[in-house]
């Protein structure tokens, strides 16, 4: 038996690959757990864009997750990913265009007829997705329910999977918070079919349409473990960004705003870690629902191996 | 000296907008630097893993006032970050314009005289304005820090005789440029200006290569402080042959020697 720790997207995808290749495995999440941070998640599957500031290994990797995720739920966009700037940003786009790879440069307006006239140039991404993350997590939730694996409150047994993210951190000491904000709005007057990077060299936002003319607009990064909610210098920063994007979000409705720590390793690299007999799959930072698949892949192979203890 | 310590590198490190920490960790050892500095506005309380991080570094921590523009702001944040940190020394930095963020010269001389006068030793964010940088020694402040160029534009000295003025006007004050650098050449020449020390972040935590970026400028205000101390030739208008012109007779040339 195998007991998995935790049922956000790194205990839900490591959950599914143990399963499916043929581990008896069981989910552990008591109700008083804290919400899981990728549920405030952009659901962004875009590698070669977090190759911006991200190591090589995540953009390696992070190509397995269009995949995985489109074998496995529905709702995955793969419309790519389109990359803008403000006029008097454009040395933005030019760094950008340098430290990422697999884009093209266009004419946003051709892409996204909303934003007709309002872009002279852009980069496309175009091997990118997305998709709503909760959604994701709820048809992996029921999957693994429906093929029998259990979710329960407690009785950990067997090999222990560590996947709380942050609360593991009475384990991993270099665990650390790295606060995010976003806010979803529904917004009639604004037809975007892709996920929109907007470069800025302090208020960068990403914004990923989702079902019945809902938006994702996010996310924050700050170095900090303050758990409450969005901060009121969150919205306005990510609102104007969204509003320099689109002047139709300035009458959309705000319907969600959220707040999350994300698990983060000094690196800011997911890994995979052994802790006497327990093996911890944490520091998803944000990049869970790109690299959670590979991890959970990882995760396998290791224990058809043999038993962690024997590493 | 900077409040009565000396510093072997006069690189100063801010250690924001890193890719990991970990790589801002490899960047500090890299540039040699001895002085980092932190923001806490944003961070708050909250920010304590970071906290712990940069402490680590075993560099001298100099927090500023990143993001705070109002005096009462500024003042505020020093007071938190001098019982976070246990220090003294304080960039003070208080923003007139959100957007061009460019110091407000009055909120920041009037923090300054607060905070002096509180025991702080005050790292002033300035431009180069000679007045402003009299009232500011007035205050109590032991160093001054101008600008090289906006916060962030990598523009590098965009007003060079400015800041040699200040150079001059205040030969025996601890001068540090803060801001607007973009490639190693431009601190060095800052150095080679005769100024004390430059403070940079941006140019390093988005480069490419941060750890390598991190070590050109450490090697770069090496190069620019051992210029200055060396002596810099002085510019000239003609060309100056270095070797006697054999076979040329005719010395109606003033230039030549």
């Amino acid at each position: 038996m195998i007991s998995v720790l935790g049922s956000g997207v790194a205990g839900l995808c490591a959950a599914t690959s143990l399963h499916e290749a043929g581990f008896d495995v069981q989910v552990i999440a008591p109700p008083d757990a804290p919400v899981a941070a990728s549920s405030y998640a952009g659901g962004m599957l875009a590698p070669f864009c977090e190759g911006e500031s991200a190591p090589q290994v995540i953009v390696q990797r992070g190509q397995l997750a269009v995949h995985w995720w489109s074998q496995r739920v529905r709702g995955v966009e793969t419309r790519g990913t389109l990359v803008l700037a403000a006029a008097r940003d454009q040395s933005e786009l030019t760094r950008f265009s340098r430290a990422t790879q697999a884009h093209d440069s266009v004419i946003p307006g051709d892409l996204e007829p909303d934003l007709q006239g309002r872009f002279a140039r852009g980069l496309f991404f175009r091997a990118e997705a997305h998709m709503d993350p909760r959604d994701a997590m709820a048809q992996l939730r029921s999957q693994l329910i429906a093929n029998g694996v259990p979710f329960h409150n407690d009785g950990a047994t067997g090999q222990i999977v560590d996947c709380r993210g942050l609360a593991a951190r009475d384990q991993l000491h270099d665990l650390r918070p790295v606060r995010g904000e976003m806010l979803e709005v529904i917004a009639p007057d604004v037809t975007l079919t892709r996920t929109i990077r907007l470069l800025h060299p302090r208020f960068p936002c990403y914004i990923v349409p989702r079902a019945k003319g809902r938006y994702m607009i996010g996310a924050t990064m700050v170095e900090s473990g303050d758990a409450r909610g969005i901060t009121a210098r969150a919205i306005m920063e990510l609102l104007s960004a969204a509003y320099t994007v689109h002047p139709g979000f300035a009458e959309a409705e705000v319907i969600a705003t959220g707040a999350g720590l994300r698990p983060a390793f000094p690196d800011n690299i997911p890994a995979l870690r052994h802790d006497g007999d327990r093996i911890h799959l944490n520091g998803l930072y944000r990049h869970g629902f790109l690299m959670a698949p590979s991890l959970a892949d990882d995760l396998v192979q290791l224990l058809q191996k043999g038993p962690a203890y024997a590493h | 000296m900077f409040y009565g310590t000396d510093l072997t590198s006069r690189l100063m490190l801010g250690t924001a907008q890193y890719p990991s920490p970990k790589i801002l960790r490899d960047a500090i050892d890299a540039s040699g630097t001895q002085v980092i500095t932190v923001s806490l506005r944003r961070e708050g309380a909250g920010g304590g893993d970071f906290r712990q991080f940069v402490n680590a570094s075993g560099c001298r921590i100099l927090p500023n006032t990143a993001g705070c523009h109002t005096a009462r702001d500024a003042i505020t944040t020093a007071h938190m970050a001098r019982e976070m940190f246990d220090t003294k020394w304080i960039k003070l930095e208080v923003i007139g314009h959100a957007d061009t963020l460019q110091p407000d010269p009055f909120a920041l001389l009037e923090a300054a005289r607060i905070l002096c006068a509180d025991g702080f030793q005050v790292f002033p964010y300035t431009t180069e304005d000679l007045i402003l940088g009299e009232k500011l020694l007035e205050a109590g402040c032991e160093v001054l820090m101008p600008w090289g160029a906006p916060i962030g534009s990598g523009q590098g000295l965009n007003n060079i005789d400015g800041l040699r003025r200040m150079r001059a006007h205040f030969p025996d004050i601890p001068l540090v440029i803060d801001a607007g650098i973009g490639a190693p050449s431009q601190a060095a020449q800052a150095m080679e200006l005769g100024f004390d020390a430059v403070l940079l972040n941006t140019a390093v935590a988005r480069a490419t290569d941060p750890v390598e970026m991190a070590r050109a400028f450490g090697l770069a205000v090496a190069a620019g402080k051992l210029a200055a101390g060396a002596g810099l030739m002085p510019r000239r208008d003609m060309a100056q042959a270095s070797t006697p012109i054999f076979g040329t007779p005719i010395f109606e040339t003033a230039e030549v020697i």
